[in-house]
């Protein structure tokens, strides 16, 4: 039996839930980039383009990179609080899971395996219909899907690791509105972190949601200036993101089975 | 000789300040079904969670099948069933596709898995079921469903937490009878109960479990005549006469006396004699029962209290 055998049943097992729920899903995948791109994009996009600031880019196409790396953290952050609070507390499913050969490390890789799978698919999606809006360079754009993963399931873990320390939902509704919504809106999704006072912007630097939007924004639309990204390495993003993923493997692991097996 | 597949010697378990399970020693035969009986909270649970190694012990050894569950969980877990003491069945899949996730979680083929799930659904008596979905289930289908799910990987041993609690008279009799059947194929069980029912139908040998202590230890029949008398008359007086002075004018005719809030029982191993005694005393109580002594009367003579209050 290989390391990767337990985390390979919980896609299992979660493929088998899949197959009912994926029309929901896989609509919402499709209906929610074309909502935000019409409405950000176009909408908003019209006006920011006639004022006198040249962005050197279209709107829809700053907003569509920030928007790639908004949808995976919400994607990600969805997938580590409420199904984990579930398997825990609410259907209690992982309880029965680890009475048999499975650990803790199994549910929280396999999930997180689960999670790629998923993000990729959303961000393809995503992708495709940014094309279609001729919002982004399609080469490009496809190259920023494994940043975009990368940003989503950095989420994933570090939420699965908050959630399973966490008695009941509202410490969840409190998480994403105010840790999710303030990143959403703060981290150089909708406009150029540097219209932010200097001190905003350090505190930007230091959350992930903002490494998430410059790594996918440098990679789907090479060569903007400074007034549109930062000047930090590319590597440095994908440095935290990379660590702030592994760690929350590592934490939500440890602490699932610590909940799990008291 | 007999061999043990679970072995305890002063087992402890603590959360906190709180002691679960105090230093308790028992062995567990192979093919025989043993049984933890108690009230809430006297640490049935926290030993099973021991033995199927999802709790860390705190204090003393442990083995099962001879292995360290500390160090050895996977392997053990390998051939163990787990029924918990909650349904906690995935209610995303249906009946068919929790036999068989569990199956893969065991590490089982396809092919191996299919047929076990066709045999597993006929002796839950849920082949009607396969794919319905898991909600619409009564208790005692889910129950035996749970049933069904641990027996999966073909286990040497397995644990039931409570198995028949909250279920209907009937549905409790279907689920002792598939119990039953199972001891019968050879398999080895644990059964933790506060039912004495459950214990005396079910159960080889049983400990008897208080305040994460065991009060004593034995087969229900040696237990009974270890702590209890062959029979025992019960005798309910009108709610305004006081028992206590009832109790009194009962002196000398049982072995024993115990007065509780609602009947006094009279322990003797001829209950109709008694009873005459009684009413040649002139002692003429509203209802007079004779029964068999059972576990029940076990537990009280040896905590003093009721099994479920």
């Amino acid at each position: 039996m290989s390391v990767l055998t337990g985390p390979l049943r919980t896609v299992e097992a979660e493929l088998i839930g899949y197959r009912r729920t994926w029309r929901g899903t896989v609509i919402s995948s499709f209906v929610n980039p074309v909502f935000f791109l019409s409405a950000m994009g176009l909408g908003l996009g019209s006006l920011v383009d006639q004022s006198d600031n040249d962005l050197g880019i279209p709107y829809i196409a700053f907003v569509a990179t920030g928007l790639m790396a908004a949808t995976a953290m919400q994607a990600g952050a969805g997938d580590g609080s409420f199904p984990i609070m579930a398997g825990i507390k609410w259907r209690k499913e992982f309880h029965a899971t680890i009475t048999t050969p499975m650990t803790a490390a199994d549910i929280v890789l396999g999930r997180g395996l689960w999670g790629v799978i998923r993000l990729t698919f959303i961000l393809s999606v995503f992708t495709v219909i940014a094309g279609l809006f001729d919002a982004l360079p399609l080469r490009t754009a496809l190259m920023a899907i494994p940043p975009a993963v990368l940003t989503g399931i950095a989420f994933t873990t570090i939420v699965t690791a908050f959630t399973v320390t966490q008695n009941d939902s509202t410490s969840l509704t409190t998480l994403f509105r105010f840790g999710i919504t303030p990143l959403f809106l703060f981290s150089g999704t909708f406009f150029p972190i540097g219209n932010l006072p200097q001190a905003f912007q350090y505190v930007a630097y230091a959350t992930p949601l903002f490494h998430g939007v410059e790594l996918v924004r440098k990679i789907a639309l090479p060569g903007l200036g400074t007034d549109m990204v930062t000047t930090i390495p590319i590597w440095v993003h994908f440095a935290y993101l990379a660590v702030m993923a592994i760690t929350g493997l590592y934490l939500a692991s440890r602490l699932l089975d610590k909940v799990l097996r008291p | 000789m007999t061999e043990n597949l679970v072995e305890a010697r002063g087992l402890t378990k603590k959360f906190g300040d709180f002691t679960a399970v105090d230093a308790i020693d028992f062995d567990i035969h192979k093919g025989e079904a043993f049984g933890f009986l108690g009230p809430n909270g006297a640490g049935k649970t926290s030993t099973m969670k021991m033995i199927s190694t999802v709790s860390p012990i705190t204090e003393g050894k442990l083995t099962v099948f001879g292995l360290d569950p500390a160090t050895q969980g996977r392997s053990i877990r390998r051939r163990i069933g787990v029924v918990p003491q909650e349904d906690n069945l995935d209610v995303e899949m249906t009946v068919g596709e929790n036999l068989y996730i569990y199956g893969r979680y065991h590490d089982m083929t396809r092919a191996q898995i299919v047929p076990k799930i066709t045999e597993l659904l006929e002796f839950a008596q849920l082949t009607d079921r396969r794919d319905s979905h898991v909600e619409p289930l009564s208790g005692g289908m889910k129950r035996r469903l749970t049933i069904a799910r641990a027996l999966i990987n073909d286990p040497d041993l397995v644990i039931l937490d409570e198995p028949t609690t909250g279920l209907d008279p009937q549905a409790r009799h279907l689920l002792w009878d598939r119990l039953y059947r199972l001891k019968q194929r050879g398999a080895t069980l644990i059964i933790t109960t506060h039912y004495m029912d459950e214990a005396e139908q079910l159960c080889d040998r049983l400990v008897v479990m208080d305040n994460g202590k065991i009060a004593a230890e034995g087969s229900p029949s040696s237990l009974i005549r270890q702590y209890a008398t062959r029979e025992v008359l019960e005798v309910r007086f009108g709610v305004d006469e006081d028992k206590d002075a009832a109790a009194l004018s009962l002196d000398g005719l049982a072995r024993r006396t115990e007065v509780l809030a609602d009947r006094v029982l009279l322990y003797t191993d001829d209950g109709e004699g008694v009873a005459h005694a009684m009413n040649e005393r002139g002692i003429h109580p509203e209802q007079v029962l004779v029964r068999r002594s059972t576990l029940e009367d076990v537990f009280l003579r040896l905590t003093g209290r009721r099994l479920i209050d």
